[in-house]
């Protein structure tokens, strides 16, 4: 009887062999059979010398678990059915960190500590790049404003774009010459000379002429005025956006528009206003000799 | 079979009293419990190769779910408590595989 129960010794179960005669020489429940052989190799297997294989009688069987080793294995059983339970329940519910050893739960905890630091370096850099991110896009803002305003301003004077002001409205009423360009021009030198940002000048009929800085003014024929290619006839409004006061006194001086206008047999009428409209535009002109120099 | 009844009833017990592990035994029961599983497996195997014998089944149990817990529990003191349990659990799912691979063997001549 060569008890060929295990192979290489490995494992706990280095089962004395029992004495039992019959079948079943050296049991080894509990797993006798180690590894190197592959699980449960078939060939030459345990119940080594006794006979290939015999399983016992059902009677047998059944007294057996009658007998005191019996009721034994059912408690252990029991108990292992009670133990797996608890142990399930406990891992469920309380989660396997609270019954995690001590060097895990620390090597689990510097873990956490280093990934904190990690996350609030990564914080300080973010709430950086998003400082610097809404300085920018202020500064942006601000130099959207000012080229805004600026375009608005430069529109304005170039005649591209509508403008609304306090200002004055003046009527020049012929007296009996016709009003002559120079006069015109007069008017509207001293105007500019007192503040005036925008104008326009219109006639008996047709739509206003805005008034900008390459603004010509010409006598044409039959006592019309030619205004940068426009004939238009008396009489000739003006609607000036600017100080009123100021315009006023300027256009009053001695010497000045009105006593032009009125030594000749004419009248300038002059209106201030709370808001004036200067609503004709101009056409905007590429420049053919000059350039920008920056 | 008994022994099934016997598991159930242990098992339907643990679900009516539903009671809490002690501290000092927690990090000890699953291990416990793997071995046990090793020996009931082993057991099994045994019955299906016909040479199944109660007392040496009793005996490999209790000496299962003792040397396992032991060894853990020096494995603790001695500080390498994580890596021993691992290695007590590696051995023990190793030798469960090996046992079920018979039985199925002998269940499903496969």
């Amino acid at each position: 009887m060569a008890e060929q129960q295990t192979n290489a010794g490995a494992g706990p179960e280095q089962e004395s062999r029992s004495a039992q005669g019959g079948p079943g020489d050296g049991q080894g429940p509990g797993s006798a059979e180690p590894v190197p052989g592959g699980g449960g190799s078939e060939p030459g297997e345990p119940g080594g010398g006794a006979g290939p294989g015999e399983r016992e009688p059902v009677l047998r069987s059944v007294l057996s678990w009658l007998n005191s080793a019996g009721v034994t294995i059912a408690v252990l059983l029991a108990l292992l059915g009670f133990a797996v339970v608890i142990q399930v329940k406990s891992t469920s519910t309380d989660g396997w960190l609270s019954a995690a050893r001590l060097q895990d739960l620390v090597r689990i905890q510097s873990d956490l500590e280093a990934r904190e630091q990690r996350l609030r370096q990564e914080i300080t850099s973010l709430e950086e790049s998003q400082r610097q991110l809404s300085t920018g896009a202020q500064r942006r803002q601000a130099a959207l404003e000012e080229a805004t305003r600026r375009a608005d301003e430069l529109g304005i004077l170039a005649g591209t774009l509508p403008a609304q002001g306090p200002g004055l409205s003046l009527r020049f009423v012929a007296g009996t010459k016709p009003i002559k360009a120079s006069v015109v021009l007069d008017a509207v030198q001293e105007l500019r000379g007192a503040g005036a940002e925008a104008m326009e000048i219109s006639g008996r009929s047709g739509a206003p002429v805005r008034i900008i800085a390459s603004t010509y003014f010409l006598d044409g024929d039959g006592g019309m005025l030619n205004v940068d290619g426009r004939y238009l006839a008396g009489p000739y409004s003006i609607v000036v956006i600017g100080d009123p006061t100021t315009m006023r006194t300027a256009l009053k001086i001695p010497g000045g528009v009105v006593e032009l206008v009125t030594s000749s047999g004419g009248n300038v009428l002059i209106e201030e206003r709370e808001v004036v409209d200067v609503t004709a535009l101009s056409e905007p002109r590429d420049l053919q000799y000059a350039r920008p120099v920056s | 079979m008994i022994a099934v009844l016997a598991l159930v009833a242990g098992a339907a017990l643990g679900l009516y009293f539903d009671p809490t592990v002690p501290a000092v035994l927690q990090p000890y029961l699953p291990i416990a419990v793997v071995a046990a599983l090793d020996a009931v497996f082993g057991g099994v195997r045994a019955k299906l190769d016909g040479i199944f014998d109660d007392k040496q089944f009793v005996i490999s149990f209790i000496s299962n779910v003792l040397v396992a817990a032991l060894i853990v529990y020096v494995g603790d003191q001695l500080g390498v408590g994580g890596q021993l349990s691992t290695g007590v659990v590696v051995v023990l799912g190793v030798r469960i595989f090996g046992n079920v691979a018979a039985i199925r063997r002998h269940l499903f001549r496969a």
